[in-house]
């Protein structure tokens, strides 16, 4: 939607922007390359690899794109390859997901992601469900992509992040690349995939750069959908997130480390199917967790990874806890999984016996709405 | 007489009439005419003349295979009644507004116009985050606004800023919105240009493309029920016709005949998409005999035009209780906002042309000098005095603080819940030990030095301050 188009760009960003391309003494292979141009890279490979792949969307062909990650594209491929679509989100994923059903392999860009709220039907109903509900007959390989969540003062309608929405259906994929390595690996992996894949790119990275490793810049860097990464080791707390908060943790935890603590930080990458055995394994690691991202708390990513910690196989581990009697436990409430999430730090610590545990969960953090009565009640 | 009502359905939106009502009315006398046909005895219905009977449409028939050619060649006229110096065309259509009227409508789009120069630049020198200037559509604003009633509600898009300023926004408030300072009425919440004012009857702009189409239609359905003696006027651009959106609100406002005005700014580019990328009919006037509204099409430079077609569709929507859509044909002049430049997909000698030789601001100053109204001495004093009167309200919308932080929790429902209630004194507290971290000194502080009252059930009264 070209309403008020998202690209705020303050003065004073740009030199700071100028002020961060330092000219770089490096080695050959290590080479700097912005989120922008690691997606236009992976997208430009794919274009040229399978000439059933093309780009649709709004300002993408002459415009370069609402950001200018699809530059050049137009110049290099033409009309039929890279369309301008008039302005109906609606109508262009419409068509897109029909493109798709035909045979061909559209990226459909929206120009955020909170305008794909317009076509919402045609990614749920007609990209996701329709491989299922045709009997496996119909495939829909699809990429939609775009950019996501919080951008700089452009209020709530330009805001929103849609990774629990779109991380909600089942026959979706959907995946939240961090830097310029993530985007190239995953929009390639998304464009390769016979699913409907959603990218959830964000705005302020799209001008970052990043050092690209030599392996992502051959043709054929993929990232694995479903695998998420560790950026760095730690041993005393996993801080897990997505997208643009990734950069957050790595610095918080650079600032922790100075005080003795040490963080692992995952970068999840991917959100749907999301990795929990690289969040177990961290988990099981260091006992204590936190998630960072840009949604909204309740029934967001986060909330879904604290309710799998909390259901999953970890307790298994824990000695002296109940584990397969875990649950039919007479007094196991079903309300209270969904309570559980908010208490992160102190019930994912590990428990020695199952006295520990309820005690510790009856300790509730500081305002907390139920008693500890009413939690057990 | 069955003829005249199938005529009288042809030449208007077919309203009252049900379709029972029709076939009682073609079935006296049609048996007999039925007779030369032996087949048809078998029929069902039996009709006069082998008429069509469908019920979704009310025509003839034809034996000859012809498709309709949609008319982009010699398109939908566009009515103007000043030439582009000026001059009245044809003095019948000269609405003879009165020169108090005249200068107010000179006098709204110039200051709108210096406005945006001096809130375009204070983007560009990091001042306020965004801004979309008005340049060359200025007549469309004030032609409409004028032609209308005071409290006729209006929805808007986003370039319609000189609606407002006809109906006398003051300087002051348009900068607290740029800025998001203390008085912005919309408490710092939304980007610049996103104005709304529930006194002068303009519903607060939304960012989403062509959402405010449907939503007018329902607002106008509303007024119909409650026999105001209102119109509401949707403005929106020719790229947003394409939205889903705009198909649903045209086909609603005839079928639940509400009285509405369709306002469209046909500027001939969205972002960068022309409208040869837009669309392949004739403009948007061309949809609407497609849904069966009353359409014109206008040059929308020319701000006699404009009111004399906002005028008598005013009229008629309200008395008839029917849609009227108004194509009003004009050139955006500026970029399509401050994160676009648009040499990369125009020509300067194309903006050139609009900005000298046909802008509805020079057109009128002529028709002003024609009549005597207005001089060199007067246009001299009026630019000088429009400039201080918005630099003027430009430092002080500067040097004001920006809203309390308290104001981040309000609002997100009537009654503010428990939790959210519970953020705002974690901030409060947050703030209390951490406060020197932050910008407070630009922001209203008042209720945030101390733990706001969470002894009774009531949100704070901070969250309900409303600001001068």
């Amino acid at each position: 939607m070209a309403a008020v188009s998202g690209l705020v760009r303050r003065p004073l960003r740009e030199v700071s922007g100028l002020l961060k391309r330092r000219f770089h003494w490096t080695a050959p292979t290590a080479l700097q390359v912005t989120v922008r141009d690691a997606i236009n890279q992976g997208m430009d490979e794919e274009l040229e690899r399978d000439e059933k792949v093309f780009l649709l969307g709004e300002e993408v062909a002459q415009y370069d794109g609402a950001y200018k990650v699809s530059r050049g594209l137009w110049k290099k491929y033409g009309d039929k390859r890279i369309i301008d679509t008039p302005i109906s989100e609606m109508g262009f994923a419409g068509i897109a997901v029909g493109a798709a059903m035909a045979g061909l392999r559209p990226i459909c860009e929206f120009m955020t992601f909170n305008f794909s709220m317009q076509a919402i039907d045609q990614v749920i109903n007609s990209a996701a469900k329709t491989y299922y509900m045709s009997g496996g007959l119909q495939p829909v390989p699809i990429v939609f992509r775009g950019p996501n969540g919080a951008s700089a003062g452009v209020a709530a309608q330009h805001s929103q992040c849609f990774a629990a929405w779109y991380g909600h259906c089942p026959g979706l994929k959907v995946v939240s690349p961090w830097n310029s390595e993530d985007a190239k690996g995953l929009i390639k992996s998304a464009i390769r995939d016979n699913n409907p894949v959603v990218v959830l790119e964000n705005e302020l990275m799209y001008g970052v750069p990043f050092e690209f490793p030599p392996e992502a810049q051959s043709k054929d860097f993929l990232i694995p959908i479903g695998k998420a990464k560790i950026e760095r080791q730690g041993t005393h707390i996993t801080v897990v997130s997505h997208s643009r908060p990734v950069g957050h943790c790595l610095e918080a935890a650079a600032v922790l480390s100075k005080e003795g603590v040490e963080c692992e930080v995952i970068n999840m990458r991917t959100i749907r199917p999301m990795d929990m055995e690289t969040i177990e394994a961290s988990v099981m690691k260091t006992n204590h967790l936190v998630t960072v991202e840009g949604g909204w708390p309740q029934f967001g990513v986060g909330a879904e990874i604290c309710a799998r910690i909390m259901e999953g196989g970890l307790w298994e581990n824990v000695p002296g806890f109940m584990s397969e009697g875990y649950r039919d436990k007479n007094d196991f409430k079903p309300e209270v999984t969904a309570e559980v999430g908010k208490w992160r730090i102190s019930v994912c610590d590990k428990h020695s016996s199952e006295e520990d545990f309820w005690r510790a969960t009856s300790e509730i953090p500081e305002g907390g709405e139920t008693s500890a009565e009413g939690f057990w009640n | 007489m069955a003829v005249a009502i199938a005529a009288a359905r042809v030449w208007r939106p077919n309203r009252g009439l049900s379709q029972a009502a029709l076939l009682l009315l073609w079935r006296p006398g049609a048996r007999g005419l039925a007779r030369s046909h032996p087949h048809r005895q078998q029929q069902q219905f039996s009709s006069l003349d082998d008429k069509p009977q469908f019920p979704g449409a009310s025509a003839e028939f034809i034996d000859k295979l012809e498709f309709i050619q949609p008319n982009v060649i010699s398109g939908i006229p566009i009515y103007r009644v000043m030439d582009r110096q000026g001059q009245i065309i044809n003095p019948s259509e000269d609405p003879h507004l009165p020169k108090e009227k005249v200068l107010k409508l000179y006098k709204s789009m110039t200051l709108l116009n210096t406005m945006d120069r001096i809130l375009y630049e204070s983007q560009r020198q990091g001042r306020i985050s965004f801004y979309m200037t008005n340049y060359g559509e200025e007549g469309t604003h004030v032609g409409s606004a004028a032609a209308l009633d005071n409290t006729d509600l209006v929805f808007g898009q986003y370039r319609e800023a000189g609606v407002l300023m006809y109906r006398d926004y003051p300087l002051e408030l348009f900068m607290a919105q740029c800025y998001g300072n203390i008085s912005d009425l919309g408490k710092g919440r939304q980007m610049p240009v996103h104005y709304g004012c529930k006194e002068r009857h303009f519903v607060t702009i939304s960012s989403p493309l062509a959402t405010q189409i449907p939503q007018a239609v329902g607002a106008a359905y509303a007024a119909k029920r409650a026999n105001a003696n209102r119109v509401v006027i949707c403005y929106f651009g020719e790229g947003a016709a394409s939205e889903g959106d705009a198909h649903a609100g045209f086909n609603f406002a005839a079928t639940l005949e509400c009285p509405i005005i369709f306002f469209c700014r046909n500027n001939g580019y969205a972002i960068s998409t022309p409208t040869s990328e837009q669309y392949r009919g004739d403009g948007i006037a061309a949809r609407g005999p497609g849904y069966g509204i009353m359409s014109i099409r206008v040059d929308g430079n020319d701000v006699f035009a404009v009111y004399n077609a906002t005028k008598e569709a005013r009229r008629r929507a309200v008395a008839e209780n029917q849609p009227f859509l108004i194509e009003a044909m004009t050139y955006r002049i500026g970029h399509h906002s401050t994160s676009d430049d648009s040499s990369a997909y125009r020509s300067v000698d194309e903006v050139n042309y609009w900005d000298k030789q046909d802008h509805p601001i020079s057109r009128l100053r002529h028709y002003l000098l024609s009549q005597g109204w207005w001089d060199e001495e007067q246009e001299k004093a009026w630019r000088k005095q429009s400039r201080k009167k918005v630099m003027e309200a430009f430092e002080q919308a500067e040097r004001k603080p920006k809203p309390n932080p308290n104001l981040l929790f309000s609002d997100v429902y009537q009654e503010m819940p428990a939790q959210l209630r519970k953020q705002q004194e974690s901030l409060a507290r947050h703030l209390q030990t951490y406060g020197e971290h932050y910008p407070l000194e630009h922001f209203d502080k008042r209720g945030l030095q101390c733990f706001p009252d969470f002894s009774t059930a009531e949100a704070p009264p901070l969250a309900r301050m409303i600001y001068p």
